[in-house]
């Protein structure tokens, strides 16, 4: 039941321009980031055979591929998300599925895994990329997987937070502002880390998304770090489904 | 679950063979406002309930809470024996609703909608097709399968919303206002399909229309804020609704006082010269009596007909009777002295 919700969803997004518009987007910019890293490469290229320790391929081209990738992403899908729940609302749709014989649980599933899958769609695209590199250059592929992992959960916590925010109100537009204020506001949040004490420091390192997202791609592997996307991720989906029960009881 | 579970047989409900639908105390509150307030029914099998009320009566929240889009505030509601708080899952899988506005998903085409519909109840892949085609040809939407639904008329979009309703033959059928939208003939032929649909399933449909209640129900249930005012079944309506006036004119009109000698008269009204409104007790019919003595005494007889009560008159007299007494009665309490 999950499946056809998220069927219908995936659709949905490719029956208006607005899907394909944003893979075309996201891969022209990516590309043009891509090809001026490339560009750098190739200048600085020389210098690299002096020094002792140089970077790697990897390291100077594919580990900003996923930097960029985040912050673009993090500009595109609220949009992508603000349809989900409050347009179902605002149109009065919402009745044909909470009188169906399926769960809270699976709509909202559902409408997260057709969009997720939409991602899916779109990190194929963004992997040509690096792997275009093989033809010409060795690749650290443990660095890139690392990588992949990491933007899959970070653009999978983006979204569970898009869901719920869409939950939350019958108004696309406000869903989607809401959305974008929440996850960039988690993303710059220890920005002013040095001006405000240690305690506080701690508390907004660790709830920072950028501070759980760069180390992975740079290829350390912690599972703290994933476990901090799973729990992200895992509270926004309760939260929505809570917030849809809600809606019955109260007006 | 299943995607593809069966649909269970609809005998196989627990409580009752009978009965599909049964409310009992069920109450729901808007902040401090009353919307529904402690009503109780049960529909059984093979019966189509009209609710009928005037604008913000409850019937559309009472519908609602029957379909567990809104939670009653209190009280039980159980749909094919199967309560819809605590086995949603299995008392929807009975259950098809078509609300105020019909959810239809303006961008897919007519098949597409209906197909995910069907999926969405859980129709199995073999069947889905038969599903769609039945409902299609019920509700008269085959030539416009193709079709985008935003493209559509309202009245056809609202056919939608009754196929949707209707695509997995659910043993309980709600429908909110169904025939609004529709042109004449379409209103016939959504009334014929509910009365046949209304054989074998439990239907509940509000409306304001009050002939579509005596053309599709078998019982009425009337609601005024939140109140059940009546539940009659259409026969004990059709009863209330015989006349109890006779219209009757003379060439050489009797006396006033040998009208009133007739058997059941109990007041004589003189509209104009010659022409009378005769009020008698329902029971008794004196047509036939005054026909004859008009004919004996050569009153010469020009008009007799009985003056018909229609339904219209039986919905206002209960529901402006019933808000005159709640607006006393709600006179009385401090914050809403200002208002009246």
């Amino acid at each position: 039941m999950i499946f056809v919700l998220a069927w219908r969803e995936l659709r949905n997004l490719f029956l208006s321009p607005l899907a394909w518009s944003i893979l075309a987007i996201v891969q022209f910019l990516l590309g043009y980031l891509f090809l001026g890293q490339v560009d750098l490469y190739l200048q600085v290229q020389a210098q690299l055979g002096t020094m002792q320790n140089p970077p790697s391929l990897t390291q100077l081209i594919i580990a900003p591929v996923f930097s960029n990738a985040a912050i673009i992403l993090l500009l595109i899908i609220p949009l992508l998300t603000m349809r989900l729940i409050a347009e179902e609302k605002r149109n009065q749709t919402l009745a044909l599925l909470l009188s169906a014989p399926i769960s809270m649980t699976e709509i909202i599933l559902g409408k997260y895994l057709g969009v997720m899958s939409f991602i899916f769609i779109n990190l194929f695209f963004i992997a040509l990329m690096p792997f275009s590199l093989m033809a010409s250059g060795n690749l650290d592929m443990g660095m890139i997987f690392s990588g992949f992992v990491a933007l899959t959960l970070l653009l999978a916590s983006f979204v569970a937070t898009g869901v719920y925010m869409s939950t939350i109100t019958s108004q696309p537009t406000i869903a989607a502002v809401s959305t974008f204020g929440f996850l960039l506001l988690l993303w710059v949040i220890d920005w002013s880390a040095g001006i405000t004490n240690t305690q506080t420091t701690e508390l907004t390192q660790y709830l920072s998304m950028l501070k759980h997202y760069q180390p992975l791609i740079d290829g350390v592997f912690k599972s703290s770090d994933v476990i901090y996307y799973l729990l992200f991720i895992s509270t926004f989906l309760i939260l929505s489904i809570r917030r849809l029960h809600a809606d019955r009881l109260q007006h | 679950m299943p995607a593809n579970q069966p649909l269970p047989p609809p005998g196989n409900s627990r409580i009752n063979h009978e009965t599909l639908i049964s409310a009992k105390n069920v109450s729901r509150y808007y902040g401090d406002k009353k919307a529904v307030n402690n009503i109780s029914f049960e529909v059984k099998r093979g019966e189509v309930l009209g609710l009928l009320g005037p604008n913000g009566a409850g019937k559309s929240t009472t519908m609602q809470m029957l379909t567990g889009n809104l939670a009653p505030s209190n009280g039980q509601i159980s749909i094919s024996g199967f309560d819809i708080l605590e086995e949603p899952k299995n008392a929807k899988n009975h259950l098809g609703y078509l609300p105020e506005h019909p959810p239809v998903y303006k961008e897919l085409t007519v098949d597409e909608y209906l197909l995910y519909c069907a999926k969405l109840n859980r129709i199995t892949r073999r069947h889905q097709k038969e599903a769609m085609a039945l409902a299609k040809a019920r509700c008269d939407l085959e030539k416009v399968g193709k079709r985008l639904i935003g493209n559509l008329s309202k009245g056809y979009q609202q056919r939608i919303g009754i196929a949707q309703a209707i695509i997995h033959s659910p043993a309980v059928i709600i429908l909110d206002e169904p025939t609004v939208g529709l042109d004449p003939m379409q209103i016939k032929q959504i009334r014929a399909l509910i009365r046949e649909l209304g054989n074998d399933h439990s239907i509940i449909l509000s409306t304001h229309i009050l002939p579509e209640v005596t053309a599709t129900c078998d019982r009425v249930l009337i609601i005024n804020q939140g109140n059940i005012m009546m539940t009659e079944s259409i026969g004990d309506l059709q009863q209330r609704l015989l006349s109890s006036s006779l219209i009757v004119a003379f060439k050489t009109p009797p006396p006033t006082q040998a009208l009133k000698q007739f058997d059941g008269i109990s007041h004589v009204e003189e509209i104009e010269t010659g022409r009378y409104r005769l009020h008698h007790s329902p029971e008794i019919d004196p047509s036939e009596d005054i026909v004859l003595q008009s004919v004996k005494k050569h009153w010469r007889l020009t008009e007799i007909q009985p003056e018909k009560l229609s339904l219209e008159e039986i919905f206002l007299d209960i529901t402006c009777t019933e808000n005159d007494s709640t607006q006393v009665h709600a006179g009385k309490q401090p914050h809403q002295k200002a208002s009246i």
